[in-house]
């Protein structure tokens, strides 16, 4: 079924809007970051969103090698959980900056059964953000394939 | 208004942050270089070179913020000095901005904040 530019707009739009109510995407950290895509950079928001990902996985995993340490390596781990609070508030991923917010904590308090937790529900927040912006991404660039602009409102 | 354009070093180890300070930086003409650790900005300034403005991480590798900001000072480095983490604790904040800093902000940074600091930097230029 093909679908036209306004339906596809249209849909944009509402996974956009549902993106940001169910709080997976901060409007404002996000809006920031559309503001800054231009003629002169006209990818910057899928290069940086991608960055986020490379960063994630290496962190993800970073984060799980330091728990299988003997003993295990806390500090270094709360090292890896603070970047990926930074990096994750920086495009808005909120869901993700508040587990780390919790992770932290269980660092803090060498609580090994409360990092794994958190490791887990941390794996499962980034795929569900990752998910999501991917298909934000696959319409933003159908609607640039059949003549539309992202923009329209 | 500004007499000259102004020049930022973000000092920052993560890339996706960096790649976004910088970004944001572009948007209101700053010029702008980033390095990875408070060890890369020190080396910087050594090497001659200055900025009107450094965005300075707390939590680094090798030199962290608080180290790199009271070398910079100690060296004679008299930018504005702007302190940047996720950390929103008090006493975070206090230990930070003893070491030397002109200001403070919390992540996620967003160009009203930088626009702040830049009025600031003209106000006392003037």
């Amino acid at each position: 079924m093909t679908m036209d530019v306004t339906q596809l707009q249209r849909r944009l739009r509402d996974h956009e809007a549902t993106l940001f109510q169910q709080g997976y995407l901060d409007d404002d950290q996000f809006s920031q970051l559309q503001k800054l895509q231009d003629d002169s950079s006209p990818d910057f928001v899928i290069e940086v969103v991608t960055m986020f990902f490379d960063d994630s996985e290496n962190l993800l995993k970073s984060m799980a090698r330091a728990m299988e340490m003997v003993p295990v390596d806390f500090k270094q781990l709360d090292a890896h959980v603070h970047q990926y609070k930074g990096s994750s508030a920086s495009i808005g991923a909120i869901r993700v900056k508040n587990v780390c917010a919790t992770f932290k904590d269980f660092c803090d308090a060498k609580n090994l059964d409360g990092c794994v937790r958190c490791l887990q529900q941390l794996q499962h927040e980034y795929s569900q953000v990752k998910t999501h912006l991917q298909y934000l991404f696959r319409l933003q660039q159908e609607i640039k394939a059949a003549g539309g602009s992202m923009h329209a409102h | 208004m500004e007499a000259h354009h102004l020049t930022a070093l973000i000092v920052e180890d993560d890339k996706v942050i960096r790649t976004v300070h910088g970004r944001m930086l572009n948007n209101i003409a700053i010029k702008n270089q980033a390095v990875e650790n408070g060890q890369e900005a020190v080396d910087i300034h050594c090497s001659g070179q200055s900025f009107d403005l450094i965005l300075m991480d707390r939590d680094m590798p090798i030199m962290n913020g608080i180290e790199a900001t009271k070398k910079l000072r100690s060296m004679g480095i008299r930018s504005t000095i702007i302190g940047v983490s996720t950390r929103s604790e008090e006493i975070h904040i206090n230990e930070y901005m003893e070491a030397g800093l002109d200001g403070y902000l919390e992540k996620p940074l967003n160009i009203e904040k930088l626009n702040s600091i830049v009025q600031k930097i003209n106000q006392h230029s003037e």
